[in-house]
């Protein structure tokens, strides 16, 4: 076991490395430079054995992993904003050909005007392509997830690409402790990649040819059951990596949620200064607690129906927006309470776009505001915007 | 003091290492068993422009992941900033400023609290850190922050820079020890 104080983006490296991944193509974009540069180091040392692969673009870069991964190879990539933008295409085709291709995206908002800080609308835009979305709130989650993610991804009932996200500068850049397990323990936690499908000399196959339309549909009903069974692969390899590693992953974290009568719903960094703002309000006698998010794809319907079944109140805060609608994550939790009989009230706040700092008091007064049911409804709450 | 979660920032020039600074304070501190966080002010650094970087340290988990906006002490790698930067700015009472300077610390004024200088420059060129005209103070205030301050010893400093500092390592240590046993102030 190794502790050290290290960047979230060498916390993806770390990650990639201690996974064994066999081929990185990445292309450096700010934040996410760091990623990269520390993954070509270890490649050009011999610490790493993989295929590092030079890319003119983001979407050569996932174009080249999509190639790798159909010969059976374990691939990575990271990125960041602008440059996953670019990929867009390519992401259909990892998920469509069931490549279980694994990439971290620091979350950067879209320009322009340009702004290298974080949001989520980067990665919520790409929502429809067919990847896991994890959403990390500390470096050692992102260790952590960059190892899971291989493991969920390559799982036989799940072969699709994964994402795990981080944010920009506020977990990109800033050191923090991050414990990483001992290689040969990793190694039996995560065994090489043993493609079913692949490309080979001995036995044959096309992948992305002409599908007609009596076959399309059925491929794209397996993509969704194979969404829905990654559910459950979530939470089983995240309890398979507490009971080894000691630390547990879901598909949601509940903080101090027993007895709670009001519960933010928080994904990301801001999940994790929820907690300290769930800390004081407690103290102060409020019954409140917090459910971090850390999959948006798939989306957790029944934890979340579960937990709206106990609570009168939900605040969900977004830091991202669909324009003309409203929060991503307050669309999808709303619409999986509708048919619920006896539904919490439930409120959508955008805050921290851009990268604004979101503070303790931020979170404390929103609560608040919940509590005394002050919130408009069927209206996007903006927190903090100068007009 | 140990027991609470305590945030410093560090006020510098681009290129002179204040980033590092702050992450060897943290790797320091980690090294004595707290959690602890190290980051940059959230932006784009140019050369020579000011900029801050920040640390927190806590027996307990850390998960507040803001910025800092009331630190318990403030360190400042280039006495010129005090021109143009509010360097004080949020400091908590009876909190502490550590300079980099070649006056008495009785020369500055910070109200209530306690100021510390240290001519870390001297030091730095003594040690041949950088060159003369662009000398690299970071490893030497942090020698000067482990006697002001007293939450991280100064042996722990001395092993993260063995873990952190990219070249120099002797020469940064020694630089470290030399700030600790001369700092003035209080």
């Amino acid at each position: 076991m190794v502790k050290k104080v290290i960047y979230g983006n060498h916390a993806v490296s770390y990650g990639a490395k201690d996974a064994r991944a066999e081929v990185i193509a990445a292309y450096p974009i700010t934040p996410q430079t760091q990623v990269v540069e520390l993954l070509s180091e270890f490649c050009a040392s011999g610490e790493l054995n993989a295929k590092f692969i030079k890319v003119e673009s983001e979407h050569s870069a996932m174009a080249a992993c999509v190639g790798a991964s159909a010969t059976g190879a374990r691939a990575f990539t990271a990125t960041s904003s602008h440059g996953l933008a670019l990929m867009h295409e390519m992401l259909h085709w990892a998920s469509n050909a069931r490549h279980p291709v694994v990439m971290a995206n620091i979350n950067r908002a879209m320009g322009p005007p340009w702004n290298i800080w974080t949001d989520q609308n980067d990665s919520i835009a790409q929502r429809d392509t067919g990847w896991l979305q994890f959403y990390c709130s500390t470096n050692q989650e992102v260790y952590d997830t960059t190892l899971m993610a291989f493991k969920i991804c390559e799982n036989d009932k799940v072969l699709l690409p994964g994402m795990l996200s981080l944010d920009a500068f506020v977990l990109s850049h800033t050191s923090e402790v991050v414990d990483m397990p001992p290689q040969e323990e990793i190694d039996e936690f995560l065994p090489p990649y043993n493609a079913k499908y692949k490309l080979d000399l001995e036995d044959p196959r096309a992948f992305g040819s002409l599908m007609f339309p009596d076959w399309y549909y059925e491929l794209k009903y397996h993509q969704q059951t194979s969404m829905e069974e990654a559910l459950k692969v979530v939470e089983k390899v995240g309890k398979e990596f507490g009971d080894r590693f000691g630390r547990h992953y879901g598909l949601v974290e509940e903080y101090r949620i027993e007895d709670a009568e009001i519960i933010l719903v928080v994904s990301g960094t801001i999940a994790q200064t929820s907690k300290e703002a769930v800390d004081v309000l407690r103290k102060e006698g409020m019954k409140v607690g917090l459910v971090r998010m850390r999959t948006f794809r798939p989306f957790p319907k029944e934890k979340i129906r579960k937990i709206a079944s106990k609570v009168n109140k939900i605040i969900v805060i977004d830091r991202s927006i669909s324009f003309g609608s409203e929060g991503a994550f307050f669309t999808e939790t709303k619409a999986c309470l509708y048919n619920e009989k006896d539904r919490p009230e439930i409120w959508g706040v955008i805050i921290g776009l851009g990268g604004r700092d979101v503070t303790v008091e931020d979170i404390t007064k929103i609560a608040k505001k919940g509590k005394d049911g002050k919130f408009k409804i069927n209206e996007i709450n903006w927190w903090g915007v100068k007009l | 003091m140990e027991e609470e979660l305590y945030e410093v920032r560090f006020h510098g020039r681009g290129g002179q290492g204040a980033v590092t600074a702050a992450t060897i304070l943290a790797d320091a501190a980690f090294r004595e068993g707290k959690d602890v966080q190290a980051f940059p002010i959230f932006g784009v650094e140019r050369r020579g422009a000011p900029v801050a970087a920040f640390m927190r340290m806590d027996a307990k988990p850390i998960d507040i992941k803001t910025q800092i906006y009331e630190p318990d002490s403030i360190v400042v790698l280039d006495s010129t900033l005090l021109e143009v930067v509010d360097v004080a700015k949020g400091l908590k009472e009876n909190g502490k400023i550590i300079i980099n300077s070649s006056k008495n610390a009785s020369e500055f004024d910070f109200g209530k609290a306690k100021v510390y200088t240290i001519d870390a420059t001297a030091i730095a060129v003594k040690h041949g850190l950088g060159t003369k005209t662009n000398p690299i103070v970071n490893t030497a205030i942090l020698g000067a922050y482990s006697k002001a301050v007293g939450n991280v010893s100064i042996e722990a400093i001395e092993e993260a820079i063995n873990e952190k500092a990219p070249r120099k390592k002797e020469e940064n240590k020694k630089a470290a020890r030399e700030a600790y046993e001369k700092i003035r102030g209080g």
